[in-house]
């Protein structure tokens, strides 16, 4: 289990590197320019009941980073804080926007989801998906949890 | 002209607060008590204390030490789970929020002085027995369920004697939930593994004497009804020097058309399945193994006074139900867990309790009347006490979330009156285990567990426990 989760820090934070990786250092090494900002990438969550919460996060935040550093209101949201061993950052994407991300769910993300209520085909975790410039204006989709699991 | 004013009063009040408009009560705390701070307690809880104004929650816990199954039931090896604990003591710290260990329902106090000290009453104390199998044989040493070896290795109070054999080198599983494949995998793991977590050091002693070489975990239905999960699946096949070995025939009929049909988790469970069964097993004799075996129904217990082997009628499915026939196969052990299903208990002759399904009579969290299908009002169920033992703990918060929610909207729609101003409970005359308390024996925990290199080494003794107090 350790295994997966420095892979998925390894592969978030590899994703910061590479692309920036270049400017990043010009930019330090020229001294008249401020040090680099990360950018932000505006995120909107879209509760089951239709409310849409805007926020915002910045390159290389998880999305639940986004929930969490936002204080985002979400009952029981990433009960096991990112370690990949429950379901509840579990978000729908749009079909166009599960296309775009640079990877594939791995085998233990489609595990998890498995146990997921009102899992769909672009069903992810929100640990699991870091945040790159090409994503901003994206909008996810929470599921409820308390009024779906009523009988 | 009291009644008048405070009538003006309260319509101000909603008008200014039209969110909590519905609280008649906003200037009378409400009062709650949970029983059983575990995980279906501490998420009732969270949720009441977020969504519900002014409530004060009191929750009694039998044990001293809090978190219930997170603690002694979650296997040592996924320290990641018990990450929710985190969140069970951000909802500690709230100042409306009270903890009691070391009392008990039924024992220390009765169902019936709670419901006259409180607004609202939650069951929340989980399931506490284990299914028997109801075949002769059940009593023989080394046959035990798998509850038990769970709390033997957890450090549940009162299993810590348990001794489990493991001198022999094949243990049967009963069952193919994921607590039998929790038991499978500490009985395999490389005890250098196991050494790192908070496993109880005990434990640890017997496990590196153990000569277990073979697990069997033997199902009366077929692998489209296996119990486990995929996540518990995937981790056996990682086990380090151990292979997974399926019998090929309990796959017959399994063909890829079947496969596509079934829904995505059933599908992937199953080509996970098939394809640990293609792969070719690594020959090498010094590794252990890991045999499920379905559709197996266990008929005789056979051993004299210690458990040698198990009959199991061959089974068909009919209408997905496992019906045995007359073919028989003797699996030996020389210790056999059973794992099929955990059972409450009434733990207070108040309590309007099922005892052939072993839960609490409830209407989606509402407890009901005995004999009667009227609402109890005011009394509520949460987790495995009124659902019955399944699911994981993502299953038990949604539960405690949606029993909550109930009862915020029995009170907006006037079905629960809270208007009465209720004492609460004194509990100074026992000897109550505060949140205070429990975290000096958290820190005493964390401290012996630092010696050993792990996260923790729990006491298990109660009275060692109140003795830190």
């Amino acid at each position: 289990m350790i295994r997966i989760i420095n892979s998925r820090i390894i592969s978030c934070v590899s994703k910061q590197l590479t692309k920036p990786i270049g400017a990043q250092l010009s930019r330090s090494l020229c001294t008249n320019v401020p040090k680099p900002q990360k950018e932000e990438v505006q995120v909107t969550f879209v509760r089951a009941n239709g409310e849409r919460v805007q926020s915002k996060g910045k390159v290389g935040d998880s999305l639940l980073d986004v929930v969490v550093n936002n204080s985002l209101d979400f009952d029981g949201f990433g009960a096991c804080e990112g370690t990949l061993t429950c379901s509840t950052c579990h978000l729908i994407l749009s079909q166009a926007d599960y296309d775009k991300l640079p990877d594939k769910p791995s085998d233990e993300e489609l595990d998890m989801l498995d146990l997921a209520y009102d899992l769909a085909d672009t069903s992810r975790l929100g640990c699991q998906i870091c945040l790159e410039k090409s994503m901003n204006g994206l909008e996810v989709k929470v599921p409820a949890t308390v009024n779906d699991a009523r009988s | 002209m009291f009644t008048v004013r405070s009538s003006i009063l309260k319509t101000l009040i909603s008008s200014n607060f039209s969110k909590f408009k519905y609280f008649s009560t906003l200037n009378n705390e409400i009062k709650v008590c949970i029983v059983g701070g575990g995980a279906a307690g501490f998420y009732s809880s969270q949720y009441l204390l977020k969504h519900l104004p002014n409530t004060q929650i009191d929750v009694i816990e039998k044990l001293p030490v809090p978190f219930g199954l997170v603690r002694y039931g979650v296997a040592p090896d996924h320290p990641e789970v018990k990450n929710v604990i985190n969140t069970f003591n951000k909802t500690a710290q709230h100042p409306n929020f009270k903890y009691y260990g070391n009392v008990s329902l039924g024992k220390e106090v009765t169902l019936d002085e709670l419901r006259k000290a409180y607004n609202i009453v939650v069951l929340s104390y989980g399931s506490e027995i284990d299914t028997l199998l109801n075949i002769s044989g059940e009593d023989k040493k080394n046959f035990m369920s798998a509850r038990e070896f769970v709390g033997w290795y957890n450090g549940t109070p009162g299993l810590e004697e348990l001794n489990p054999d493991l001198s022999g080198e094949e243990v049967i599983l009963i069952g193919n939930g994921n607590v039998a494949i929790d038991v499978a995998r500490i009985l395999l793991t490389p005890v250098d593994i196991l050494k790192k977590t908070d496993i109880t050091e005990y434990s640890i002693e017997a496990l590196s004497r153990s000569k277990v070489k073979k697990v069997y975990m033997v199902g009366r239905r077929g692998p489209l009804q296996a119990a486990f999960t995929i996540a518990e699946l995937r981790e056996m096949l990682k086990i380090p020097n151990v292979q997974t070995i399926w019998r090929s025939a309990d796959f017959e009929g399994i063909t890829s058309d079947t496969v596509t049909s079934l829904p995505r988790p059933k599908k992937r469970i199953t080509e996970l399945m098939l394809k640990s069964l293609q792969e070719a097993p690594k020959a090498s004799s010094d590794d252990k193994q890991f045999l499920p075996i379905f559709f197996r129904s266990p008929i005789q217990i056979n051993g004299d006074s210690q458990v040698e082997s198990i009959d199991f009628s061959h089974t068909v499915l009919k209408n997905d139900r496992a019906i045995a026939t007359n073919d028989v196969e003797k699996i030996t052990g020389q210790l056999v867990c059973r794992s099929i299903g955990y059972k409450a208990t009434s733990v207070d002759p108040s309590i309007n309790f099922d005892d052939k399904n072993g839960r609490v009579v409830n209407k989606h969290g509402r407890v009901l009347m005995k004999d009667s299908t009227e609402i109890d009002k005011g009394l509520y169920v949460a987790g495995w006490l009124g659902t019955g033992p399944s699911g994981v703990i993502l299953t038990t918060m949604n539960n405690a979330f949606q029993i909550s929610q109930t009862i915020i909207d029995d009170i907006k729609n006037g079905e629960l009156n809270c208007d009465e101003k209720k004492p609460g409970f004194d509990y100074s005359k026992f000897r109550a285990v505060t949140w205070d308390d429990w975290k000096k024996i958290d820190e005493k925990e964390v401290e012996c567990g630092k010696k050993l290199d792990k996260p923790r080494e729990k006491i298990v003794s109660v009275d060692e426990m109140l003795k830190l107090i």
